[in-house]
């Protein structure tokens, strides 16, 4: 059943300030887009979202996830993937070994394994890099790694923490075409953090303040 | 934590008192079925490498012979080893002790008997006790005057030799006045260990012998004796002496070994020794140049027994009895007497051994560095134990805290 | 998340490993202090004890000795590896002084004392250098140079063990502050290199590095190996005399010695309240200075040069002192005034390979087990601070300094009687257990920051990528920290190695690891056999520092993102 991702009357408070107040429906291959400036609760609302709030802050809601409450699972247990703003690929991986990390355990077989990751590479135009350093990769590939992994995991849900902030120009429209095609085509509920007003608008959809406010560019 | 200390109190108040010895040692048959297999833990001095390889040996020898295998325990000090024994028994540990068996003798082994922390007797009943020479050296049933009473058995004799390097001396100093005078005119070229290191206080026996005019009085407790009459001309000596020792008296070496280092290094002209054959293995171990030789007073020098003894809770009473007599073994003695190995003297009767046993005897060289038994002389017998005891305590101090 | 669950006892257990048997030790010794040891016919509370103490003439000089060389060492060593920073942290020679001096670390202290009573004694190596040609002596000259009564060979000896350890000490703290910078800023205002490092950077460094300044000073009054090697006789510093009460004979003195345990705590204690109360007056002079704005720029090239001086000498010191004694391992007749020996032999070698082989072997099992268990101590401790939110308050910290702080003779002798009671001496589990005690607070010390620097949304990452917390940690943290843990390994292993006392007096002497046999030779003075030794016991711990730099290197050769960035 795929219903996309809902955040349910989701409050979250410092010390009694309220930083991020939702009520918001995602359907699948659709991106939101959460803006405002730094310290104004977007990477909150994502630490929420993907279970790893820290204990200072308050929280009330629910978050939805294709109809399942998710609210009290743990990190792992929620299938939602995850893009930071650097790239976190893991330094003592090759790039298929990260890769493969990320696949499910159900792909069972080393050769079937080692196929998806090929594949997974192909999509993103780095066949043949799976034994690299990640060390050794431009920003781009790196990027266009990170996404990949993130994918490979089969998430029900993308959250993208700024993913294009860190990249030059160039890459950055050629990389935002990347996933925004990716979230389509598999159709994710997709959250996307920016302060940057051009990627906002980049990526279409609404655009929302962390509470609640559509913004209008 | 005090309740568990008393607990371990109680036990061990309990338990020392009701104990019984398991072994039989005129049994040797049986002690020889219940020795198989077992490992005997020897605590000994370990400062001394040609006395570890000896041990070695005598364990390799044992395992073979036997099937008892030898675990040689070194110790810094043998007071250690009492120690051990002594915080088993605080802590109530009446069997299976760590210890079976120790080289000891003289105060710690007096310490050890006085406690009852010892196994026995057992010494009269090893079957090799036949040979061990009870009428010519009464050292091996006299431990620094203290009947042995059979709760040790003697392994080695021992005696006080003076060593010095004839490329530096012609003609050594042979009585305790003639020494004070030497180092009178060759200031800082002598010392001995600092007491209560046990051959520096040796030494001070022997200057003792020197300088007293009865020394039969030695033989007895110091309490039996106007101690502080007795001894003030050791005092008035040492104050002589101390002046022209090496760093004036400031510092002394703190053992045998590192005395023999100063020998060694060129630091002091005379040292000595508890080991008439030390030098001798010395020379042959590049430790000391070939020049070297040994001497003793004309009045005789301190001689005594090196002894073992059994701790009460030994877990390996059988292996230790099997050890203890394997060392009064004439061949393992004929062994230990050769320079080349330790040139410690025989504990045997030469009369007492079979025809081929003393032809192993009489085959031993002396080495370069050693004196003849005739050269040696005869052995003074050692003070009754007290004397060590309050000696070390005097000299302490006097000399010992800088004062 | 149930399965990480028992990770929060780890710290309870790791404070019990630590705290426990120096509290059951300090009891089992306080106890005969105060007239206590039933085995010996002590059942009643008396002063017995201490009266017997005082009653000794040397008490007070002996107490003295181990006051003024206790401190005199700290004192000199901290002033030592302060100056070697500040005059040169951050320059090509720095790096050089870091490296010349860090193999020093794992050199045990009485390897360290023995080359260094060779070096300097009058018969030693340095006076056979110059003589007969320029010094004229044909014989050794009878000067009072190792045992002098005010104890200063042995402090030596302790300054050259404890500068290397300080100084890394020192630069671990540093990392943690903006030293560079804080430098950089002092020196455009005017200021001299080193007392603008002095002034701006070392109060800030000073917190950090007090732990291990104490745990410096608490070693040195109490050290009993390099004492018996260099330290004065008549008499011997409080705790050498404590340990030969301890041997004696005469079993009744085992009272007088408990209370000589005891006094030397105290002494400790004291010191280290003396030092404390010291910081405060220094730190108030220091801002007193600082404000009045002297620049101190005059004074920088000496200061260089004193520091590299020192340095050189530090390890120079400890360098030549194991040479020489792996010279002598190999000597045949070694005369005054001869450099070298007549002939060289590898007799002494030969003879001993045995003994060598089977210490060697129980060294290596003891070090691997204590450190494997310090080790996963501290990885769940650690683990537990990071899944369940804990932190390491100050307190918790000064507990893993407790080892450390209280004088080893003052429990280690107690410990062994609670030891027998509850069955566990005498065997190597027992020995491995005890040397985890002292193996434990470095590992964590050395492991900690790095542990806590790892950047945390790796973790999170593999998280929303579906791994659970012990996936993370076996998969992600600890292959990509393999460097720093088993770094912390190889600092665990060579303390491990150079423990004398819990392996001899735990192991009923019945475990012989390389130390307990140096040790035990050391009594004999034989410098063949202390030669030998003194080399594997370095060359032990060397070889787990050198897997520690190898494995990392060779595993992550291919990756970039992991190679040291110093």
């Amino acid at each position: 059943m795929k219903d996309g991702l809902h955040i349910l009357e989701l409050e979250i408070a410092q010390r009694g300030r309220v930083l991020v107040s939702l009520d918001l429906k995602i359907a699948p291959g659709e991106i939101v887009t959460i803006m405002g400036p730094s310290g104004s609760g977007k990477s909150t609302l994502l630490s929420a979202l993907i279970g790893a709030l820290a204990p200072e802050f308050e929280m009330r809601g629910h978050v939805l996830l294709n109809g399942i409450d998710i609210t009290d699972l743990s990190t792992r247990q929620r299938r939602i993937g995850l893009l930071f703003q650097d790239d976190t690929l893991f330094p003592h991986l090759s790039v298929g070994a990260n890769l493969a990390f990320a696949l499910p355990p159900t792909v069972r077989g080393k050769g079937a394994r080692m196929a998806r990751v090929e594949r997974a590479l192909l999509d993103a135009g780095l066949d043949g890099f799976s034994g690299r350093d990640p060390a050794t990769l431009s920003g781009g590939q790196r990027a266009r790694v990170s996404l990949m992994r993130t994918l490979i995991a089969e998430p029900n849900a993308l959250l993208l923490d700024e993913p294009f902030s860190k990249l030059d120009a160039d890459r950055r429209t050629h990389i935002r075409a990347f996933v925004v095609d990716r979230v389509r085509q598999r159709a994710l509920p997709a959250l996307l953090v920016t302060h940057d007003a051009e990627d906002a608008r980049a990526v279409g959809g609404r655009i929302l303040d962390p509470l609640g406010r559509e913004i209008s560019l | 934590m005090n309740r568990m200390i008393s607990t371990a109190a109680a036990i061990a108040l309990t338990a020392s008192a009701g104990f019984a010895q398991t072994v039989d040692p005129s049994d040797w048959d049986a002690v020889l079925a219940e020795a198989k297999g077992q490992t005997v833990y020897w605590n000994a001095w370990g400062g001394d490498q040609r006395i570890n390889d000896f041990i070695a040996s005598v364990g390799a020898q044992m395992e073979a012979e036997y099937g008892v295998s030898l675990e040689h325990v070194k110790l810094s000090d043998t007071a250690n080893a009492v120690t051990r024994v002594l915080s088993e028994k605080a802590a109530g540990q009446d069997q299976g002790g760590a210890i079976d068996l120790i080289w000891i003798n003289g105060a710690n082994f007096a310490a050890m008997k006085e406690n009852e922390l010892l196994f026995g007797p057992f010494a009269e009943q090893l079957p090799n006790w036949q040979y061990v020479d009870v009428e010519g050296k009464p050292a091996v049933i006299n431990d620094f005057t203290n009947p042995t009473e059979g709760l040790e058995s003697p392994w080695a004799m021992a005696q006080l030799v003076f060593e010095y390097d004839t490329a530096r001396l012609s003609e050594p100093p042979r009585s305790v006045a003639a020494l004070a005078e030497w180092a009178a005119n060759n200031p800082g070229r002598f010392t001995y260990p600092q007491p209560p290191d046990y051959l520096g206080t040796t030494f001070l026996k022997q200057v003792l012998y020197g300088v007293i005019e009865d020394p039969s009085v030695l033989q007895m407790p110091v309490e039996a004796v106007d101690y502080d009459v007795t001894v003030a001309p050791l005092w008035d000596y040492l104050d002589g002496l101390t002046p022209n020792l090496w760093r004036s008296g400031a510092a002394y070496p703190q053992n045998e070994p590192r005395l023999g280092q100063l020998v060694a290094d060129g630091e002091i002209d005379i040292s000595f020794a508890f080991n008439p054959g030390r030098a001798s293995a010395a020379i042959a171990n590049f430790e000391l140049p070939d020049t070297v030789r040994t001497f003793v007073f004309d009045q005789g020098t301190i001689g005594n027994a090196s002894f073992v003894a059994i701790p009460y809770n030994a877990a390996n009473q059988a292996g230790a009895l099997v050890l203890a007599n394997l060392l009064i073994d004439p061949e393992v003695q004929a062994r230990a007497q050769d320079p080349a190995v330790l040139g410690f003297q025989t504990v045997l009767n030469m009369d007492a051994l079979p025809t081929e046993d003393r032809a192993r005897f009489d085959a031993l060289e002396l080495g370069v560095a050693t004196l003849s038994p005739a050269d040696l002389g005869s052995a003074l017998l050692e003070p009754h134990a007290s004397w060590m005891t309050r000696i070390q305590q005097d000299w302490i101090t006097r000399y010992g805290v800088g004062q | 998340m149930n399965r990480g669950r028992p990770l929060r006892f780890a710290p309870l257990l790791t404070i019990l490993l630590l705290i426990g048997p120096v509290g059951a030790g300090v009891l089992g010794t306080l106890a005969p202090a105060f007239g206590y040891l039933p085995a010996l016919g002590g059942v009643s509370v008396t002063l017995d004890p201490w009266r017997d103490l005082m009653a000794w003439q040397g008490l007070w000089p002996a107490a003295w000795l181990s006051i003024s060389t206790g401190i005199g060492a700290t004192v000199i060593s901290l002033i030592i590896s302060t100056l070697i920073v500040a005059a040169w942290q951050g320059t090509r020679v720095f790096a050089f002084v870091m490296r010349a001096l860090s193999p020093l670390l794992s050199v045990p202290h009485a390897a360290a004392a023995f080359g260094l009573a060779f070096l300097i004694a009058p018969s030693g190596w340095i006076s056979r250098a110059l003589s007969p040609h320029i010094t004229g002596w044909e014989r050794p000259p009878d000067i009072l140079i190792t045992q002098d009564p005010m104890g200063l060979s042995m402090m030596a000896a302790l300054v050259v063990k404890e500068v290397p350890f300080l100084l890394l000490m020192t630069m671990a703290a540093l990392g943690q502050t903006d030293s560079l910078r804080m430098r950089m800023s002092a020196q455009v205002l005017g200021y001299g290199r080193v007392w603008g490092w002095l002034l701006a950077v070392f109060p800030r460094v000073y917190p950090q590095i007090r732990l291990p300044i104490y745990a410096v000073l608490a070693y040195s009054m109490s050290v009993v190996d390099v004492a018996l090697i260099l330290g004065p006789t008549r008499p011997p510093t409080l705790s050498v005399q404590v340990l030969t009460w301890m041997s004696d004979p005469d079993l009744s003195l085992r009272f007088q010695a408990a209370a000589g345990a005891v006094l030397q705590l105290g002494l400790v204690l004291a010191a280290l309240f003396a030092w404390r109360s010291a910081e405060r007056v220094v730190a108030r002079l220091g801002c007193g200075i600082a404000m009045r704005g002297h620049r101190g720029a005059g004074g920088d090239a000496a200061s260089r040069g004193v520091a590299l001086s020192l340095a050189m000498i530090c390890a120079g010191a400890v360098l030549f002192g194991l040479g020489a004694l792996t010279v002598w391992s190999f000597a045949g007749l070694w005369q005054f005034p001869d450099l070298l020996p007549q002939q060289l032999s590898l007799r002494v070698w030969m003879a001993q390979s045995g003994n060598l082989a089977a210490a060697t072997k129980d060294t290596v099992i003891i070090g691997v087990a204590a450190t494997g268990i310090a080790l996963l101590l501290v990885i769940a401790c650690l683990e537990a601070e990071y899944r369940h939110g804990l932190r390491t308050s100050g307190r918790a910290l000064l507990l893993l300094y407790i080892p450390l702080i209280v004088p080893q003779v003052a429990f280690l002798p107690g410990l062994s009687i609670f030891a027998i009671l509850t069955g566990v001496d005498g065997g190597i589990a027992a020995v491995i257990m005890a040397h985890a005690v002292f193996v434990l607070p470095y590992v964590f010390l050395s492991l900690a920051d790095p542990w806590r620097a790892w950047d945390q949304r790796l973790g999170l990452a593999a998280q929303t990528l579906g791994a659970g917390a012990e996936r993370v940690l076996w998969g992600v943290r600890l292959p990509m920290l393999l460097r720093p843990v088993l770094t912390a390994a190889a600092v665990g292993f060579a303390v491990s190695v150079g423990q004398y006392l819990p392996t001899l007096l735990i192991g009923a002497g019945r475990i012989e690891t390389l130390t307990t046999e140096a040790v035990a030779l050391a009594s004999g003075g034989n410098r063949r056999l202390i030669g030998m030794y003194a080399l594997l016991q370095m060359v032990t711990p060397l070889a787990a520092f050198t897997v520690a730099i190898l494995v990392p290197s060779l595993i992550y050769r291919n990756r970039r993102g992991l190679s040291v960035s110093v």
